[in-house]
């Protein structure tokens, strides 16, 4: 019976078209691919955003923006590329992904995640609309410490604040579907140590979510409050302390940043394994650190925060549990590099991307290491020296795992495979150049140009010009990456249900493309 | 000869960033005892992380280029060992310990505030510093003061570009120095990379830190916490003399303070002309006003309010005085009153309510001024 009504919904989903089969699916393949093209323009918008930045930045004076707009753009960027580009993107291999990894005929709640998708182009609507009003939009900086977001902002902070709820409401929809997803619909047999580790990674990353993403509508619900309703909880002339913003954001912002790079290490813990032809090294030890990780990232938030003035005790505190988060995350690493051991390797562009994530990660990784040495931090702090870390663990970490994850699976996805060409182009050319936009921006911040300036001393102005070069270069490749994949997803060489020989995993049980509807009965783990 | 040639330059090139610490690519080495800890722990553990880096990546592009499927390797079937797992969780978490030491070591002394010779009260506000000598009647703001010209490439840059002020913080050297730190509006954040000294700013409340200066020279820093659209236009410029300098210097500026409040009180009687009221009071809108309000007096729409035919300026006199002296709580606006003699206020008045189609006409003398404090103070 269950199996009629099944087939007799699907006839009537598979009945609409246009962009009504869009608007009302509640397909996990059709929203996923919704997400990851939402996320691509996301991309494609902040990317545009940083080559403003990096043009005004490429010779020192004010050439083509004002210093309010500039503000603008460094804010914009930030919260377009965190929660447009980076967690649209993972949502949507989660969706893609989860429910063929593990078996099941779809997410759990399918309706809720049409609507948790639906709901995100509004929210960055009424974000970028907010640009175009009097006073520009948000302008001070992604982070919004008060009082700078409440006394001393503009009358747009209201669409600020409400943009970021509904994309909290979003990713805590989204999470919610992966937890009920993963506990309740695995096939037979998939117990949780066989879990593939994208699975285990994103199911952490959805406990991360449903943790921290109130804890960042609180913040900017006081901020709302604290600007038009009379509060005063970051205010010290009313009792309240603009560092206590910090706290609850950073509660928040901490655990985020793990939020962005959790499922790139099962991504990258997917695809290497099927290219050295060898099983993962230490699967279990992989969970445990992924899980240590997620556990630390909430008792370390306060690193962003040493040169607030915080108590000799807080600092050691915080500075010695930042210290130890390069432990699990070093594990991972040397996992990596043992699974590759005596491997047989072969360098296909999803292998490619992913060597490029470990070294250019770890990189990202010293680099956070270096600031969690407190006194250390009070010269790094809130210089490019920063940009270069977070930029490093962000871009050549999860954006470039992003790219990696898209490689490895748009054959299963298109039934096609792409230009491989064109994606090695894409691949060097990215390399390379972000390597010269990232790399100089630890040398500028050494020598002491501070972060969200649009103008600087002279002695910093040959390696901006360097890195704006870089910049421009790297926002350019990424326009390979687009015609790759738009190519792709129209047509190419057509490709065996397991793409690559050494893959392992469901996914690849099922025809490429995917159909719509897959393991409408559940297979059996052996 | 040209090997060798080759060889220093890239030795040059590969040692450069590790041994001029003074150098474009390097954390600066500074002229504390702090400064040279801080710099030689980022040292150590840069050195840490290269050669962690060098090894790992050694082992894997090793197997990259030895195991590879098109020279025939064939995968091994290992994937765990309990062993091997323990070894590499302990020895990162030895290696942390290590580097855990002298980090404690050094932020205990940063932390100590005690016994200090002197105590500075520094506060930000949207863009510029206030330094208050604790105990010496001595204090004064100190603004950026590259010209605009510069800024708008109309004028070649100088060498101290964005990193020049009107009137430097002054400290005497090997003298421990207590900074207060605080702010009037949003958060900044005082920062001199030779003293290794980066501290917020935060209103309401007040932060410490200090510094003792080895050697006599000036030190250039900027605002490091994003305070708002000048944010980068905040310098902080420190010299640093010696103890006897710095007595007659301090000396310098009491009596200037005295002077400057007899002939504040001189000018109350006098009737200053139209014209010279205008150009001061150009200079100080220029200076004070036209960051937010434009040197156009159009501000910023939506964020700060424009000054052409701007209720305020051409409506009643004394709302007008009120709001330059106090500000307006709850924005931006600053409270002038202790920035700006009261000539400059009444140049400034004047100035707004003779400028862009504002014809009021209207000649303020600092008298009126003085006159509405009088008036105000007694309330």
């Amino acid at each position: 019976m269950s199996t009629q009504v099944q087939s007799s919904e699907h006839a009537h989903e598979e009945h609409l078209t246009g962009i009504k089969r869009w608007l009302f699916t509640t397909n996990h393949k059709e929203i996923g691919s919704l997400y990851l093209i939402f996320s691509l323009v996301m991309f494609l918008i902040g990317g545009a955003m940083a080559m403003v930045i990096r043009a005004e930045l490429f010779q020192p004076g004010l050439q083509l923006v004002d210093p309010h707009f500039f503000n603008q753009m460094t804010t914009v960027h930030g919260l377009i590329m965190v929660f447009g580009a980076v967690m649209p993107a993972f949502t949507g291999l989660a969706n893609w992904m989860i429910p063929m990894m593990i078996g099941a005929p779809d997410m759990a709640l399918p309706r809720m995640n049409n609507w948790s998708f639906w709901i995100l182009p509004f929210a960055f609507a009424i974000l970028l609309a907010s640009l175009f009003m009097e006073g520009g939009g948000p302008a001070f900086g992604w982070t919004f410490y008060a009082p700078l977001s409440t006394t001393y902002s503009n009358d747009n902070t209201a669409l600020f604040v409400f943009a970021v709820h509904i994309m909290g409401i979003s990713s805590i929809m989204g999470a919610i579907n992966v937890i009920v997803t993963i506990v309740n619909l695995r096939a037979p047999g998939m117990t949780w140590m066989k879990l593939p580790l994208f699975v285990w990674t994103w199911l952490i990353t959805a406990f991360l979510l449903i943790a921290v993403m109130p804890v960042l509508a609180g913040a900017v619900t006081m901020v709302l409050t604290d600007k038009y309703f009379g509060t005063s909880f970051f205010d010290a002339a009313g009792g309240g302390d603009p560092v206590m913003f910090q706290h609850i954001f950073w509660f928040f912002g901490h655990p985020e940043v793990y939020i962005m790079i959790l499922p790139a290490f099962g991504i990258i813990s997917t695809i290497v394994p099927t290219f050295s032809r060898k099983k993962l090294f230490g699967y279990s030890s992989m969970v445990y650190a992924t899980s240590s990780i997620a556990f630390l990232s909430f008792i370390v938030w306060a690193h962003h925060m040493f040169t607030t003035g915080m108590p000799l005790a807080g600092e050691l505190f915080f500075m010695y549990a930042t210290m130890l988060i390069s432990v699990p995350t070093g594990v991972k690493v040397f996992n990596w590099v043992a699974t590759m051991w005596r491997g047989s390797i072969s360098f296909e562009i999803p292998m490619m991307f992913s060597i490029a994530f470990i070294v250019l990660f770890t990189l990202g990784g010293f680099s956070g290491l270096m600031l969690a040495i407190t006194p250390a931090d009070f010269q790094y702090h809130d210089t490019y020296f920063v940009v270069a870390h977070f930029h490093y663990v962000l871009v050549t970490g999860a954006v470039f795992s992003i790219m990696a994850a898209v490689y490895y699976w748009l054959p299963k996805w298109t039934g096609h495979m792409y230009c491989i060409t064109t994606a090695k182009w894409h691949f060097w050319m990215s390399l390379i150049s972000v390597n010269i936009l990232f790399f100089p921006m630890h040398f500028v911040g050494l020598a002491g140009m501070p972060r969200r300036i649009p103008d600087y001393a002279l002695q910093f102005a040959d390696f901006n010009a360097i890195i704006s070069i870089g910049g421009f270069a790297f926002g350019l490749s990424q326009l390979i990456f687009v015609w790759c994949v738009f190519k792709c997803a129209r047509g190419g060489e057509s490709v065996p249900a397991k793409v690559w020989d050494g893959a392992e995993g469901l996914e690849w049980e099922v025809p490429s493309p995917a159909p719509l509807h897959t393991f409408s009965t559940p297979p059996e783990v052996k | 000869m040209r090997i060798s040639k080759f060889a220093y330059l890239l030795t040059f090139l590969l040692l450069s960033p590790l041994t001029l610490a003074n150098s474009d690519y390097n954390m600066r080495k500074g002229v504390t005892d702090v400064s040279h800890s801080v710099y030689e722990l980022h040292m150590t553990i840069f050195l840490i992380c290269c050669v962690i880096g060098l090894i790992v990546f050694s082992v894997m592009f090793w197997a990259l280029i030895k195991h590879r499927k098109s020279k025939g390797a064939v995968a091994a079937q290992f994937h765990e060992s309990t062993k091997v797992e323990i070894v590499w969780t302990a020895i990162p978490f030895l290696i942390l310990v290590i580097m855990a030491i002298p980090a404690t070591k050094t932020l205990i002394a940063m932390e100590d505030t005690s016994k200090a010779d002197i105590t500075i009260k520094v506060t930000g506000s949207q863009w510029k510093w206030h330094y208050e000598y604790l105990g010496h009647d001595v204090d004064f703001f100190s603004v950026l003061s590259t010209p605009l010209s510069q800024v708008n490439n109309e004028e070649e840059k100088t060498e101290t570009y964005l990193l020049d002020v009107d009137k430097p913080l002054v400290i005497p050297t090997n003298k421990k120095v207590r900074f207060l730190m605080t702010s009037d509006d949003v958060i900044h954040s005082w920062w001199v990379p030779d003293f290794a000294v980066k501290k917020d700013a935060n209103p309401g409340f007040i932060n410490e830190a200090w510094t003792k200066v080895n050697e006599e020279g000036i030190y250039r820093g900027q605002c490091a916490e994003l305070c708002g659209k000048d944010h980068g236009f905040m310098p902080v410029v420190v010299e640093a003399v010696s103890p006897e300098k710095f007595e007659q210097w301090l000396t310098e500026q009491q009596l200037a303070k005295t002077e400057a409040v007899k002939e504040a009180e001189a000018l109350l009687s006098q009737t200053l002309s139209k014209e010279e009221l205008m150009t001061e009071g150009q200079t100080v809108y220029m200076g004070y006003c036209a960051a937010c309000h434009q040197p156009t007096g159009l501000g910023l729409p939506g964020v700060f309010p424009g000054l052409k035919d701007n209720a305020v300026v051409k409506g009643e006199l004394d709302e007008h005085i009120d709001v330059l002296l106090n500000g307006r709580p709850g924005t931006a606006m600053q409270a002038f009153a202790k920035q700006l003699t009261v000539k400059q206020i009444a140049a400034v008045i004047t100035y707004k309510r003779n400028s862009w189609g504002n014809d009021t006409g209207e000649v303020i003398q600092p008298s009126q001024v003085q006159a509405f404090i009088d008036k105000t103070s007694g309330e």
